[in-house]
């Protein structure tokens, strides 16, 4: 029987991973929990075991249950009666077979119902229902929201809420408005506390928020009157229990049609605070931003694999010219680079998982006891890395989300633009992944500081020092003139020392900057596990080289002066 | 009310996914080229126990199965479902039963459990397609019998409402308890393993089925519900004539290869008359005899 997470052992790899001892170790507390529940573990490799059987379960579910409905759910689509949104009819299916399987809360405590399982599962098991169908994945990824609950949230909250998600209730962050789209500081809807009522009331409007009509909100909204910046905003919780949310419309949009995409009017909707007031973007948002935009690389990663594979099955059935058509060097050439593409972007995902879960179980660490100071210093260390990584990993893996949807319908040819395949789908379902949760042109804005500052050159310079494959040391040579061009074309780019030249070829520092990491990890990869990797890694690093000489000549030559030709005609 | 449910459940080899190799020169199932699955229909079975359990609090569904040591995997399959218990019988004695012997085994197992409410089973195996052991099963017992179930609707003051398939339709029946119920697979399908019971149960094993330097022996000390019940003849009370080999009238002669040709097909009536010109066709045609 298909299994979406076993059929594909790359995804497993990363299981594997030497720092995955680390994150056990620091996850389990050593195994302290193992007197007190039959699931938890009693030692690493009953750990891992754990995390294979989840994956398991999740693969089989995504490969029988949401896959086989990923159709209809895409023709129906979700509607609205009475002021409430009405799932498609097989979503409720998808729904009811994940709550059967358990597979909700899954980074939560035991103690709240969870299975306190690390990102690297969380994201794994996301792929995988991403593979099946990534307008399921947006619901019941959400649940992740629930990390920026229990960190913030208080102690009867957590009590309160926790073990409902873990139960399967949905969750939804309500944060964009119609003014207030990737500049969140603009944010209106109003919170008012009511000494009557004894809790905050929730009045305005919000757009576009994913599973909308959800059990549990996170919501952020404008606590201190007089205000216009990001200082005035606080995080609220909002139980559906309560009423006073309505949905007003559905969205109709270009793919993911299964996730609903609604526009929400508060009318005094009783609310609770999450957290500390004042703090709702400049902190918890973020926070919730960064697990948002990890479960996108994971969406991203798992619609790259289902586009792969659609196309390698296409082409290999199809016969044109007496062959089929996999045998012609113009659509190998394109199945080759989907399938770098898609292990080099699940490599940064997964190494960006490993980087959150070490500094998010320290943080955790920290709230029961003192930390030691090689603790302190390794918790800065991967949070640095953590969100040096992240808008790298999330713009990396949903462009080539993008570019292996596309790719998918080219080897399809006149058959991948009939609605009858679904590579289609998956072209249109991709579209929004370079977009939600920060387009593409935010991660850049993010990442840039990471590139004028040195870090990601640091992490090169330090990934080189690692050996390879006797067969790969060729490649690794390439790899590290790629890492000195990069590096002068960082310089040249602070030499011309003009923010807006600097913003204007940030996107191809940070492209550089992606595939040569891209290349690097490929390569551990390779290492590790020729037969799984060895090809791709062969088939990237010579992919990344023609980006890195591109973009470079692009740098390298270009002049201030230029910058007119490009900039918008004013009417 | 609580009640307690026996779901009868078989180790088959995966006949849905035949190649080549699948028959030996003999003309037996070759085991070794097929993975060993739950039979589709017990699962069904299965889901329809687990959700009088849902319905019922304070009831109890345990799997019985028979087989060689590695058919404990039918077990933590249950398990991993929602099952408390099970019971694996497991004996060379046992060995080589045909659906007699299979049944006799079964009748005698679910005696020694004893005060069973429900026995549910699937409605066929895919590796012998009978259908006869459930129905044996329930004459052995002396109890009430339900084939083809689809749904058990309800069960109140100890009748059970039960939806069946039957040709052309569906019959709805009233049953009082106990009762054998066999399900069919149009029935639906068995809710997915729960991760946590997966993560608790994965280890559980019945004595036989454990290697003499097992990793986790430690662990079999400490937490009784990782090993399994398992039951040999003398366990139950059997009597070996009536068990595996020595208790199977049925002798497979020989297995042939046969393509079927024939494009339409037949439909005869309940008459006398139909029935005894089925069997002289048969009989002609060297089909049956």
């Amino acid at each position: 029987m298909a299994n979406y997470y076993t059929d594909h052992p790359e995804i497993g790899f990363h299981l594997n991973h030497p720092l995955m001892r680390r994150i056990v170790e620091l996850k389990e507390r050593g195994f302290s929990e193992k007197e007190k529940y039959a699931e938890a573990p009693v030692d690493y490799e009953d750990c891992i075991e754990n995390y294979r059987r989840l994956l398991e379960i999740a693969g089989d579910i995504a490969a029988n249950v949401i896959a086989p409905n990923s159709e209809s759910v895409d023709l129906e689509g979700p509607h609205l009666e009475n002021g409430r949104m009405i799932y498609a009819s097989k979503t409720f299916e998808n729904l009811e077979a994940t709550r059967k399987a358990g597979l909700w809360g899954l980074t939560m405590p035991r103690r709240y119902g969870g299975l306190n399982v690390p990102n690297v599962v969380f994201s794994m098991a996301s792929e995988v229902v991403s593979a099946a169908d990534s307008s399921f994945q947006n619901i019941w990824s959400l649940q992740s929201c629930c990390d920026t609950l229990y960190e913030f949230g208080s102690e009867e909250q957590r009590r309160r809420f926790i073990p409902r998600i873990c139960a399967g209730e949905t969750m939804s962050m309500d944060l964009t408005e119609p003014d207030a789209g990737s500049d969140l500081q603009s944010v209106m809807l109003k919170a008012t506390w009511s000494e009557e009522e004894g809790c905050w009331l929730l009045n305005g409007v919000k757009r576009f928020i994913t599973n909308g009509d959800s059990d549990i909100h996170l919501v952020l909204a404008r606590s201190e009157e007089g205000t216009r910046d990001g200082r005035g905003l606080s995080m609220f919780i909002y139980d559906k229990r309560q009423g006073g949310v309505n949905v007003r419309h559905i969205e109709h949009k270009l793919g993911i049609h299964g996730s609903p995409t609604c526009e929400l009017t508060y009318k005094n909707a009783r609310a609770e605070l999450c957290g500390e007031r004042r703090l709702g973007l400049i902190k918890y948002v973020m926070a919730l931003m960064n697990g948002a935009r990890l479960g996108i690389g994971a969406q991203s990663s798992g619609l790259s694999q289902e586009a792969y594979n659609e196309a390698v099955r296409y082409a290999a059935e199809r016969a044109q010219f007496g062959q089929t058509i996999n045998h012609f060097p113009g659509v190998y050439d394109m199945l080759s680079r989907m399938k770098a593409k898609l292990d080099a972007g699940r490599s940064l995902l997964y190494q960006t998982a490993r980087y959150v879960d070490i500094y998010k179980a320290l943080e955790d660490i920290q709230r029961e006891r003192k930390l030691e100071p090689e603790e302190r210093a390794e918790m800065k260390k991967y949070t640095r890395l953590a969100d040096a990584f992240t808008p790298l990993s999330k713009g990396m893996t949903s462009e080539y989300a993008n570019q292996n949807a596309y790719d998918a319908i080219s080897v399809h040819g006149g058959s991948g633009f009939i609605m009858e395949y679904k590579c289609q789908r998956l072209f249109r379902d991709a579209r929004i992944f370079s977009i939600y949760e920060g387009t593409t042109q935010l991660q850049v804005v993010a990442a840039v500081r990471y590139i004028t500052n040195g870090t990601y050159l640091s992490i090169m310079r330090e990934m080189l020092e690692e050996p390879v494959l006797g067969e790969l040391e060729p490649l690794k040579e390439r790899v590290a003139s790629m890492v000195d061009t990069y590096e002068k074309s960082v310089a040249a780019v602070k030499e011309a020392g003009d923010q807006e030249v600097q913003d204007f070829l940030a996107r191809r520092l940070y492209d550089m900057t992606g595939e040569i990491m891209m290349s690097l990890l490929i390569l551990a990869d390779a290492t590790a596990a020729p037969d799984l990797f060895l090809r791709s890694a062969k088939v990237y690093v010579r992919m990344a080289e023609e980006t890195v000489a591109g973009k470079s000549a692009y740098i390298f030559s270009f002049d201030k002066e230029e910058l007119p030709s490009f900039r918008a005609v004013e009417e | 009310m609580s009640l307690k449910i026996v779901v009868l459940a078989k180790q088959v080899p995966d006949t849905r996914n035949v190649g080549k190799d699948a028959m030996t020169p003999e003309g037996t199932v070759n085991r070794a080229a097929l993975p060993a699955i739950f039979n589709p229909d017990d699962l069904n079975a299965l889901e329809q126990a687990l959700r009088l359990k849902d319905k019922h609090p304070g009831s109890t569904v345990g799997v019985l199965t028979m087989g060689p040591p590695r058919a404990g995997e039918i077990i933590r399959e249950g398990l991993y479902r929602g099952a408390d218990t099970g019971w694996l019988l497991t004996d060379r004695l046992f060995a080589g039963a045909d659906t007699l012997a299979t049944s006799y085994a079964l009748a005698t197992a679910i005696r020694k459990i004893g005060e069973v409410d429900l026995v549910i089973g699937g409605r066929q195996a895919i590796d012998g397609d009978t259908a006869q052991v459930g129905p044996q099963v329930a004459q052995k017992l002396g109890l009430n019998q339900v084939t083809y179930a689809e749904e058990i609707l309800k069960i109140e003051n100890r009748v059970a409402t039960i939806r069946r398939h039957i040709d052309g339709g569906v019959e709805t029946v009233e049953v009082p308890l106990p009762v054998l119920v066999t399900v069919n697979g149009s029935a639906a399908p068995c809710r997915p393993q729960n991760v946590r019971l997966v993560m608790k149960y994965k280890y559980a094993t019945c004595p036989l089925e454990r290697p003499a330097d097992d990793p986790r022996a430690d662990l079999y000390a400490e937490r009784d519900y990782l090993t399994l019940n398992q039951w040999s003849v003398a366990d139950v009370g059997g009597d070996p004539a009536q068990c595996g080999l020595a208790g199977s009238p049925t002798k497979v002669k020989s297995v042939q290869n046969i393509v079927f040709q024939a494009k339409e097909s037949k439909t005869l009536t309940a008459s006398d008359a139909d029935i005894e010109g089925m069997i002289r066709e048969l009989l002609d045609e060297k089909i049956i005899g």
